[in-house]
């Protein structure tokens, strides 16, 4: 029953929105027992005590972007590198030279950011 | 109907069986980790409430239940308490694939190796989502960096993971536990191990590598903003459940998960897990934190070439060798863990060498810049003056 297809992905399923509900449950009731008093000022942001200035969702630098453009490239390779590795056995030399070229292919791709400066967080 | 029962029962005591893993973590780690501080530091820690003062830890958790938990004014209300539940994900999730023992499995997914990491990216999403729906700028802050670092640090855990993938020629965890029957993986691929120690230890966001939260400069980051119940999730149940299943993966990959001599089955499970928050707490008082730059340039620069090395020779060895691999695997592996360990500070010196001297010149804006050159050589004369002492 634990290799059956369906109930492996119901079980995630199932857990997942359990700890939803289970996290939520648990505030709620936390909301019940407690005591609540908020006044205005209880409920400004926090600053180190200093009046907030100006709204905190504003822009924010870019190489956060950058960063996140080059994880998702490499994202990528790796979703391509688990079923080659599954198979790898089967494939022999040829799946090797071939996953070579490809791997070589990114890390110029990683050499060329290198060289841009776009891995310096100046 | 039978079986609809016998569903609904296994459902639920895998529910009580993850909880409890979480919460008794989410309690117990957290105590350890002020007491052994505390020892390490040459202080006692808390001690007052019971004997050694274990109960310390429900005594936090009762005031964080009956706490009010204050909703800020401007904050997006509903992201704000969806943020918990979504980073809950992670500590829960990932424990329907971990092999608790020979028989008990929640779901042996055929693709769980790739399922862990998928499972592992919620921990950053929620972060963020908190970081963002506070309204705070410390919050704000520390939810990007939070996510700068988790998916920098999560391309070396990837290529780590696949390592072992190649090894046990199968994704799904009993496979890669069966395969370790005669040898653990920590012995074949050392270095694997280490890449997957520092890449966990930052996407935990634990010291070194706790620029998100660093009290210092940004308050509590993401979490900022929260307090009573929703606090004691981030803070204990988030933090220390993420690194229970994070020692629990470890141990599963590396060190023959519920295998282990004398004994067998989910004994072993907890002493490696203990010994992994061990090594958290450890970490914890002995290093300095990280600069962001040094941060990045480490995952990014070190570890990821590294790493793609090491999972070119390991496939490479692999088929050139079908029906013998692990000795070369081994023996390379050991020799490159060996000169990265030793090679490591000097090439850290030298980055860090050529980043003051960049940092000096620019400090002065460019009407200096006719005098760069008296300047590298003064630089270089200080410098030179530094290491003869």
């Amino acid at each position: 029953m634990t290799s059956d297809y369906a109930y492996s992905y119901l079980s995630v399923a199932v857990l997942g929105l359990a700890d939803i509900a289970f996290v939520l449950a648990v505030l709620g009731v936390s909301r019940l027992v407690q005591r609540r008093h908020a006044y205005p000022e209880k409920l400004t942001p926090y600053e180190c005590g200093i009046e907030p200035t100006g709204d905190s969702w504003s822009p924010f630098a870019v190489r956060y972007y950058i960063y996140a453009l080059l994880f998702v490239i490499f994202d990528v390779e790796a979703v391509f590198l688990y079923p080659w590795a599954m198979v790898y056995r089967d494939l022999g030399m040829t799946g090797f030279i071939e996953m070579m070229i490809f791997i070589f292919v990114l890390l110029l791709g990683l050499f060329y950011a290198w060289g841009k400066d776009a891995l310096e967080w100046t | 109907m039978a079986e609809i029962i016998e569903l609904i029962v296994r459902f639920i005591v895998a529910l009580v069986i993850a909880l409890a893993v979480i919460h008794v973590s989410g309690l117990v780690f957290p105590f350890l980790l002020r007491r052994l501080w505390g020892f390490m530091g040459d202080r006692l820690g808390p001690n007052r409430v019971g004997p050694q003062g274990i109960f310390q830890p429900i005594a936090d958790g009762i005031k964080l239940f009956t706490k009010e938990d204050i909703t800020p004014a401007r904050s997006n209300r509903w992201l704000f308490l969806l943020a918990p539940a979504i980073a809950f994900t992670t500590p829960m999730l990932v424990q329907v694939v971990i092999p608790f023992s020979e028989s008990y499995t929640i779901a042996d997914l055929n693709i769980g190796l790739l399922y862990l990491v998928a499972i592992g990216a919620f921990a950053v999403l929620g972060m963020l989502v908190g970081g963002w729906a506070s309204n705070n700028k410390y919050s704000l802050v520390g939810g990007l960096r939070a996510a700068a670092q988790m998916i920098s640090y999560e391309i070396p855990l990837l290529l780590t993971i696949i390592v072992v993938a190649l090894l046990a020629g199968s994704l799904s965890l009993d496979s890669v536990v069966a395969a370790q029957e005669g040898v653990w993986f920590i012995l074949v691929q050392p270095m694997s191990f280490l890449v997957f120690i520092i890449a966990g230890v930052a996407e935990l966001n634990r010291t070194p590598f706790d620029l998100p939260e660093a009290e210092s400069e940004l308050v509590s980051g993401y979490m900022t903003e929260y307090s009573g119940m929703r606090f004691a999730f981030f803070y204990g149940l988030i933090e220390w459940g993420n690194v229970t299943v994070w020692a629990l993966t470890a141990s599963t990959l590396f060190l023959g998960g519920w295998r282990g001599p004398f004994i067998s089955g989910p004994a072993w499970l907890v002493i490696k897990v203990c010994i992994f928050a061990f090594l958290i707490i450890w970490f914890f008082s002995t290093f300095p934190r990280l600069q962001v730059d040094q941060l990045m340039t480490f995952a990014w620069k070190i570890l990821i070439p590294l790493s793609l090395v090491n999972l070119t020779v390991t496939a490479f060895f692999i088929v050139l060798m079908p029906d013998n691999y692990l000795w070369p695997i081994a023996i390379f592996s050991w020799v490159i863990m060996i000169a990265f360990v030793l090679l490591m500070p000097i090439v850290v010196k030298r980055l860090l060498l050529k980043k003051r001297l960049y940092t000096r010149l620019t400090d002065y804006g460019p009407w200096v810049i006719s005098r760069t050159a008296s300047m590298r050589s003064q630089y270089y004369r200080g410098n030179s003056k530094q290491t003869s002492d």
